[in-house]
């Protein structure tokens, strides 16, 4: 067709599509004249009046059908048709609301749960990192090996970073990040702590981010003699220095030392997964020099960028070889690595993540089938409702494939309405799971984009497509004649109908006993996690973390002496019952670092072997305020002041470890810094994280003090509420140093409820789930049973007329609808052997068949199906068989 | 039913082009010249007529006006328009074609 054909025709049927009643009109009036003047014609030649009609009738054909070919021909008339079917579709939909709505919320309630964890999954897995070229960037670790302690994915060590650097020949380059945390004072402003990263110099550049303001370090800022300079975040810039652009070259003081800006990162800068970082300083500027030499202080991150070509095995191999020869120039440090080892960036961020993401996507496709499976259910038992109606329709002519269509239709529209309404639910699920799950990495960048508008749209075509197909199986083969002879008559019809839902059903009862087993075995994991005995207090304590700025506090007296003030003004604020000093962490908070140590009376281990334990500082307080029984000897003695720091107390599994069968107490152990300390007391044992075993603990005396115990955790107990002792606390500190600021402050309850926040929210969400599931087959059992019953109220009358008594009627209903239900259960349990295993690596303290979880849920299964069915089969046999054989 | 076979209805197509070619006609007048002109060969209801004038407007080869009759009926009158032109001009060479090779097969056969 030639332009000006297009030209002339598409304002045409524009006009067509518009004026669809004046055409309509028009059309008739057309024809009515043609019939008019024929007639009137007729007249003229001489036939009488209704002759002439009967004539013009005849010659001209049907009216009817000659209107309808005609508006065939115009333009849009298959969309008409469309449009017909709609509106007919949901006009029927809505004669029986309660159907449409049930099934609009199941679609919605499955869409919208797959959409919102599709939508987590893009952003958190798969979107690649915001970095240049990020598919080759790796995280190196080094390979650890000591005293029993394997940590095959450890972090950096700052001398080890720096021979990796010099040495390896298959990167192109390599950076290191660690962290600091600052108190950031300025004029006439509260003091506030902040978190803060610290990175090499030519880590912007790896990455391949810029700041938005200012200029990026060099490596003249990257020094140890370099003048202190900084980056703050889009965020801090906002939030204290007002969005000012004249902040660049501006000093803020950072630990009472100042510091120039240099530049302001972007708000999208996306640091290598920490989050709440508020500023940045060059690291090698911002650490002590000697520790970025050490070998065995493993605090930091070493991210590198793969040579063109080379691949990760590759790396680990060049980077392994130089580890070896460090390893083995320096026995005398038994947590030097021995290997090296590599993740690609993105997994190294997100990793963790995957399992309990994954396993509840595939939860969310559970529910989606699920729900599918009953709409087609839900449709089955209308399209068996209306099969007179079909049957009719199709004796008047009414084509097999417009019925089929008008079927298909309404499984679309209540897709579509599902979808459109699940959609909304998925934005709002998604709001929630950002506000709520702030430690999953990324979080912050989950959105709803186009992608995830079309797959909204695709599940929902997808919906509609399976649910429509499952149910319009049922009516395959329907011969019209048979689907009227049957509905007039009583008889026990539709076996196949029936038997189609029984299968909808055992599939349906499958998935929820797979969800229930899930469910179960998480609810069960994070029960044993929530109550692993931390071996401390865990009501009414309070933990507060402060952090005294090197510059000023640079003497271990200083500190020392700083810290017993503290403690000694804390314990004299009226209600504190206990207060006590812990670094680096309080139980269940984090596992803190380890070191080796040797036993002086026991003789000297084998060269290459070392034993180590968990260290921690803490003062005489710590141990009554925490609850931490002594099992034998006694308390640090008042004198251990910096200079004389000869004592050490130790865990039971300490003793147990080292001392098998001997007796600790007065023996002598050497330490990197405590030289033949006297062990003189044993403590119970605390668990440092609370899915994990406890382990052979040390602690020191933290008013000895130590050149690296500056920031420590102050512990307060109280019969009353202890949470309003924040303020006092905060408030006597700012009294001792103005420049001061407390941060985290945390009761051990939240501490416990942050870190198995992910296990509670896995197992809710999961348990979630599978009781929507198990309603939604409890609602399809009943369905599908009353309709049994329904079908057949006539044999059922017989029966009892004949003598059935009320018993064998129950029980043979009862069995007809507990079928579906135990062979879905068994269905269920099959599967749920196959997908524990998803969930394998998320469990603590359950083992994936863990037999009472399987029990209870068959159990759980049973009992709802028995209950959906007891209604139906008990009215079954309480029948009057009078009336059920009026009935018909 | 009333429907002409696929044969007589693209004949039907042409013939009403070249009808309203001669000049602008109303649906029934089409339907009396249709008659006169073709007799008893073309077996079309009247009413069959109207599917095929919609069609042909759509194409946008016919335009459509409502204008009164002689006898002061007011009734929609057809014409030919630009498009319809061209389109008259390829239907009917093809014609000439097809029905000059069909006429020259037929003498064959019945030799």
């Amino acid at each position: 067709m030639r332009i000006d054909h297009w030209i002339y025709t598409i304002p045409l049927r524009l006009s067509s599509l518009f004026h669809r009643s004046r055409l309509d009109a028009e059309l008739d009036e057309e024809l009515r004249d043609h019939i008019d003047t024929q007639i009137a014609d007729n007249i003229a030649r001489g036939m009488a009046a209704d002759q002439a009609r009967l004539a013009t009738l005849r010659a001209f054909g049907n009216p009817v059908v000659l209107r309808e070919q005609t508006r065939d021909t115009w333009s849009w008339s298959g969309m008409e048709l469309l449009l017909n079917d709609v509106r007919l579709s949901a006009r029927t939909l809505l004669r029986t609301p309660d159907f449409a709505w049930i099934a609009i919320l199941v679609i919605a309630l499955g869409v919208g749960a797959n959409v919102a964890l599709f939508a987590i999954v893009r952003s958190v897995l798969l979107n690649p990192l915001p970095y240049a070229d990020s598919g080759h960037l790796v995280r190196l670790y080094e390979n650890i090996s000591v005293g029993g302690l394997n940590a095959p994915y450890g972090a950096s060590a700052g001398g080890m970073y720096t021979e990796w650097k010099e040495h390896n020949r298959t990167l192109a380059d390599m950076a290191i990040a660690g962290s600091t945390d600052y108190n950031l004072s300025s004029a006439g402003e509260l003091p506030e702590v902040v978190h803060a990263g610290n990175f090499s110099w030519n880590m912007l550049s790896l990455l391949g981010v810029r700041p938005s303001l200012g200029r990026g370090f060099t490596a003249d800022d990257d020094k140890p003699s370099s003048d202190p300079t900084v980056l703050l975040s889009w965020g801090l810039w906002k939030r204290r220095f007002g969005g000012d652009r004249a902040i660049v070259n501006k000093t803020i003081l950072l630990d009472a030392v100042p510091h120039t800006v240099i530049g302001v990162m972007p708000a999208s800068f996306f640091f290598l997964g920490a989050s709440n970082v508020q500023l940045w300083t060059p690291i090698y500027q911002a650490k002590r020099p000697a520790l970025m030499k050490m070998l065995d202080e493993h605090e930091f991150r070493a991210i590198g960028r793969l040579k063109p070509g080379a691949t990760e095995a590759q790396v680990v191999a060049d980077l392994t070889l130089i580890t070896r020869r460090i390893h083995a120039q320096h026995l005398d440090l038994p947590f030097t690595a021995f290997a090296a080892n590599s993740r690609p960036l993105l997994d190294s961020i997100v990793g963790r993540m995957k399992a309990p993401l994954y396993a509840l996507l595939a939860a969310t496709g559970c529910v989606l089938l699920i729900a599918c499976l009953n709409v087609a259910n839900l449709l089955v038992a209308r399209s068996a409702a209306r099969r007179k109606e079909q049957a009719i329709r199709a004796a008047l002519g009414g084509s097999k494939l417009r019925l089929l269509r008008q079927h298909m239709m309404e499984s679309l529209l209540i897709c579509v309405a599902g979808g459109a309404v699940g959609f909304f639910l998925a934005v709002s699920v998604l709001r929630w799971f950002v506000a709520v799950r702030q430690d999953v990495p990324r979080a912050d960048s989950i959105a709803v984009d186009g992608v995830v508008a079309a797959f909204t749209l695709g599940l929902v075509t997808l919906c509609a497509a399976f649910a429509g197909a499952i149910s319009s199986l049922s009516m395959r083969g329907d011969q019209a004649l048979q689907a009227l002879r049957e509905s007039s008559r009583g008889q026990s019809a539709g076996v196949a109908r029936t038997r189609l839902r029984s299968v909808l059903l055992s599939l349906e009862v499958g998935l929820t006993v797979v969800l229930l087993v899930g469910a179960g075995l998480l609810l069960k994991s994070y029960a044993q996690l929530r109550s692993t005995d931390l071996g401390c207090l865990t009501d009414n304590v309070l933990k507060i973390d402060l952090s005294l700025p090197s510059a000023s506090y640079r003497e271990p007296a200083l500190i020392s002496s700083f810290f017993s003030s503290f403690l000694g003004r804390v314990r004299t604020v009226p209600g504190i019952q206990e207060a006590g000093m812990i670094y680096p962490a309080v139980p269940g908070d984090d596992r803190g670092s380890d070191d080796n140590f040797v036993i002086i009376e026991h003789p000297p281990l084998p060269p290459g072997e070392s034993n180590v334990a968990n260290n921690r500082w803490c003062d005489t307080g710590y141990f009554a305020t925490l609850g931490i029984p002594f099992l034998q000897g006694r308390n640090f003695s008042s004198n251990q002041r910096p200079g004389h720091s000869t004592e050490i107390i130790i865990s039971e599994s300490f003793a147990h470890q080292f001392f098998p069968g001997g007796d600790p107490i007065g023996k002598h152990m050497t330490t990197f810094n405590q030289t033949g300390s006297e062990i003189v007391g044993i403590v119970g044992d605390t668990r440092t994280e609370p899915g994990e075993p406890v382990r052979p603990m040390m602690y020191f005396p933290i008013l000895a003090g130590s050149d690296f115990v500056t920031s420590a955790s102050l512990v307060i107990r109280s019969r009353r509420d202890v949470t309003q002792f924040a303020m006092p606390v905060q408030r006597l500190l700012a009294g001792m140093d103005r420049n001061l600021a407390v941060s985290d402050v945390l009761t051990m309850d939240q501490i416990l409820g942050r870190n198995t926040l992910e296990a509670s929210f896995d197992a809710t969400l999961l348990l979630v789930f599978a009781g929507l599931s198990l309603l939604l087959a409890a609602v399809g059992l009943f369905g599908v049973l009353s309709y049994i019953v329904a079908q057949r109220t006539t044999e059922i009358g017989i029966r009892i007329a004949l003598g059935a008594r009320p018993a064998q009627i129950l029980w043979l209903t009862l069995v007809d609808g507990l079928r579906p239900a135990l062979f879905g259960l068994l269905l269920g349990l099959a599967a749920s052997a196959g997908s524990v295993k998803l969930i394998e690596s998320m469990l603590f303290g359950t083992r994936p068949f863990d037999p009472i979880v399987f029990t209870v849920v068959s159990a759980t299964l049973l009992g709802v199906a028995g209950l959906a069915c007891a209604f139906p089969a008990w009215r079954a046999s309480r029948l009057d068989p009078m009336q059920a054989l009026r009935t018909e | 039913m009333s429907k002409p076979s696929d044969l007589v209805q693209g004949t039907l197509d042409l013939l009403v082009l070249k009808i309203l070619a001669l000049e602008p006609l109303h649906g029934w007048a089409l339907s009396q010249r249709l008659k006169q002109i073709s007799g008893e060969v073309l077996q079309v209801s009247d009413g069959s007529l109207y599917p095929a004038l919609h069609k042909l407007e759509q194409q946008g080869w016919i335009q459509a006006e409502w204008k009164l009759t002689e006898n002061n009926r007011r009734a929609k009158f057809y014409s030919l328009t630009r498009l319809g032109r061209r389109q008259l001009e390829r239907e009917a060479a093809n014609w000439e074609r097809v029905s000059a090779a069909i006429s020259g097969v037929m003498r064959l056969t019945e030799v």
